[in-house]
């Protein structure tokens, strides 16, 4: 394989992670408030139906987008309605949503199923695109690829190096506290939850007007990929940076796959396409094994030295999860 | 009292009206027909003998499927990975009855074997999910969903691997089983089992007396309300807890042998055909209640049946049974948080 070609694939691990960077940094943002948005994997199928839809009547690409973050962010309301006003468990109501709306997207796109329309041009940046190597890598890209880039440090910068930033992670961490210093904590929950509903929401079309254009129902290949950006978003430890990291990778090991296909004939590709779950459990459990309590006991009878070196490389993987997740807020 | 229950009554019809308002939009907006659609529907379940029958035949594995999740919900626990503990209780009835088909052993044995291997494979694969929650700290939803992957590529490989057909492997399943190694059925046509339908509702029966009437299921409540309280009066949560998935993995793993042995005849590759997320819904709406839940299923499973038939005669998606289960337990859902907020009751 020549390295041009490496690099041709490379630059599309980059495109394909987009819209799991957008679902993961979306849901990071409304998780840091504290509420879990579970409908995830219904949502993207549902935004990347209603943004092809919408492209497919309007001719405009940008209308499909604005119409994926549209659903994203009415789906997002439905939740916070039901969790933070009414108090009904944020897991129960995601989930039906994300049941619901995996259905409602078969049924409202039959009509579009198979259709053919617009997709999303490659802007390349003049000078910097002709740079070899890094050029074809980097800056042959679509505009939501270079949006996504922009995405993990814009994002990163909001929640740890800005003021509102600073009370969003009060919101999800110590709620009261942050309320005894004058937040209406209820409200920015909605606001960050409608907001990470709206940026999730645009993973949905950049599949059907970018990587995997078209609507093509049941056969998309889309469903599953909310869940992957769920368990991105708990490996990523609610940072951008580093769900962006576990974005990439995800998206690595998937190309990886289909590059060595051929030379794996044995395994029949249904299997190879399902490959990235067991991963997803695997990282899962590198990220959880560190807060369960049988490793801190065992962990105590190991010497000194190798413990030390054990628990060093447990903290750098061990993620924790906002302390007020997926608890509704009372002001007491 | 009487009025508490008044309300809640009518609260209960405002949302089923909103949420069939709410499906008739989306149909309008579909450019469908709803009356034509819903007649299709109601048609569809109960318009004959044989579509009635399909629809007892699509309630036995929904109704096993909620059996099982009524007792990890019970715990407070999450069972997503129903699912793939179908199609592992599936795999594993369909290697016993491989297994022994050639033998000398009597069919009638080797189908009760087979049973008792779907229920044991089932077990095994929900206690994964309950291992990477207790000792890897995984949480069961997407410890769950990956396992579900896992087992339906796990079920893929083997029917176009290991136990493909002779000559070319398809997606329609691994070869036929005799019909000597089939549960006995209404008539020789048809896929409705008495037995299944007695061992679906002995299922939910059991499950009903366990989580009312027994120290266990008193237990099981504590753990799944406050999990610390527990702990510290004496009850061992996480054995709770992983005995509470071995259970429901029994359960699924039931559910998944009566799809082999009485309606399928063969392993295919969507064996668990979504009944364990069915059953997630069915325990919502039915509040986890073991009494209202077989009158849901009994319902959902009619809805599943009756929109078979929309593709063909209305040129509709047959996910339209989805879009009103899902806008119903929604709704449901919201009506009682008005409710919990009316009453100034705070949700459980």
């Amino acid at each position: 394989m020549s390295l041009d070609v490496i690099l041709v694939g490379l630059a599309g691990v980059l495109t394909s992670a987009a819209p799991l960077l957008f679902g993961a940094i979306g849901e990071t943002i409304s998780e840091r408030a504290g509420v879990t948005n579970l409908s995830m994997n219904g949502k993207i199928l549902l935004c990347a139906m209603g943004g092809f839809a919408a492209t497919l009547a309007t001719g405009s690409i940008v209308l499909g987008f604005l119409a994926g973050a549209f659903i994203g962010g009415l789906v997002a309301l439905v939740l916070a309605f039901a969790s933070i006003t009414l108090r009904q468990s944020q897991v129960a109501v995601g989930f039906v949503l994300t049941l619901l709306c995996r259905d409602l997207s078969y049924f409202l796109g039959n009509p579009i199923m198979g259709a053919t329309g617009p997709r999303l041009s490659t802007l390349r940046i003049p000078l910097l695109a002709d740079i070899p190597g890094l050029g074809v890598l980097l800056f042959r890209q679509d505009i939501m690829t270079y949006l996504s880039f922009l995405l993990i440090v814009g994002v990163w910068i909001f929640i740890f190096r800005t003021r509102p930033g600073l009370l969003l992670r009060g919101i999800g961490e110590r709620p009261s506290a942050a309320y005894v210093r004058g937040a209406n904590v209820n409200r920015l929950r909605y606001l960050y939850t409608i907001v990470g509903g709206a940026i999730a929401g645009l993973a949905g079309p950049i599949y059907s007007l970018s990587v995997k254009a078209g609507w093509k129902g049941t056969i998309s290949g889309l469903d599953g990929m909310g869940w992957i950006v769920l368990a991105i978003t708990i490996f990523g430890g609610w940072n951008p940076f580093r769900a962006a990291f576990g974005a990439y990778l995800f998206s690595f090991l998937q190309w990886l796959g289909l590059v060595l296909q051929p030379a794996l004939p044995g395994i029949p590709s249904q299997v190879l396409q399902v490959a990235p779950f067991p991963l997803m459990i695997l990282t899962l459990l590198f990220v959880n094994i560190g807060n369960a309590e049988w490793v801190e006991r065992s962990l105590a009878r190991l010497p000194e030295r190798g413990r030390k070196r054990v628990v060093k490389i447990l903290r750098a993987l061990n993620v924790k999860p906002p302390s007020a997740l997926g608890t509704p807020f009372e002001k007491e | 009292m009487r009025e508490g229950s008044l309300s809640r009554a009518a609260l209960r019809a405002a949302a089923i009206v909103l949420a069939l308002l709410l499906a008739t939009l989306v149909m309008l907006a579909a450019h469908a027909p709803p009356l034509a659609a819903y007649a299709n529907i109601v048609l569809g379940a109960v318009g004959s003998w044989d579509v009635a029958a399909n629809v007892l035949v699509a309630w036995v594995p929904l109704l096993l499927a909620t059996a099982g999740l009524l007792i990890t919900f019970t715990a407070g626990l999450w069972n997503i990975g129903i699912e793939g503990q179908i199609t592992l209780g599936a795999v594993f009835t369909t290697w016993m009855l491989r297994g022994l088909q050639a033998s000398s052993v009597p069919p009638a044995l080797i189908l009760a074997c087979a049973v008792v291997a779907g229920m044991v494979g089932g077990a095994l694969w929900a206690m994964l999910a309950g291992a990477l929650k207790t000792f890897g700290g995984v949480n069961e939803i997407f410890g769950g969903l990956g396992l579900n992957f896992v087992a339906s590529a796990l079920n893929l490989w083997l029917i176009f691997g290991p136990w493909k057909r002779p000559g070319v492997a398809s997606m329609s399943g691994t070869v036929p089983f005799p019909p000597a190694l089939w549960m006995v059925t209404v008539t020789p046509q048809s896929r409705l089992s008495i037995s299944a339908l007695v061992i679906a509702l002995l299922g939910i029966g059991l499950v009903y007396g366990m989580l009312r009437g027994t120290h266990f299921g008193l237990r099981l409540k504590a753990v799944g309300r406050n999990e610390k309280a527990a702990y510290l009066l004496g009850v061992p949560t996480w054995q709770h807890m992983m005995f509470s998935f071995a259970l429901c993995g029994i359960f699924a793993g039931l559910a998944g042998a009566i799809q082999v042995t009485s309606v399928y005849h063969r392993l295919i590759p969507s064996i668990s055909s979504g009944y364990g997320y069915l059953g997630l819904m069915v325990a919502m709406l039915a509040n986890f209640n073991a009494a209202l839940a077989a009158p849901v299923a009994l319902f959902f499973a009619a809805l599943n049946v009756g929109s078979i038939q929309l593709p063909i005669v209305l040129r509709q998606d047959s996910s339209l049974a989805g879009v009103l289960q899902g806008t119903l337990v929604l709704f449901v859902l919201l009506a009682q948080g008005v409710r919990q907020k009316l009453t100034g009751k705070g949700a459980t």
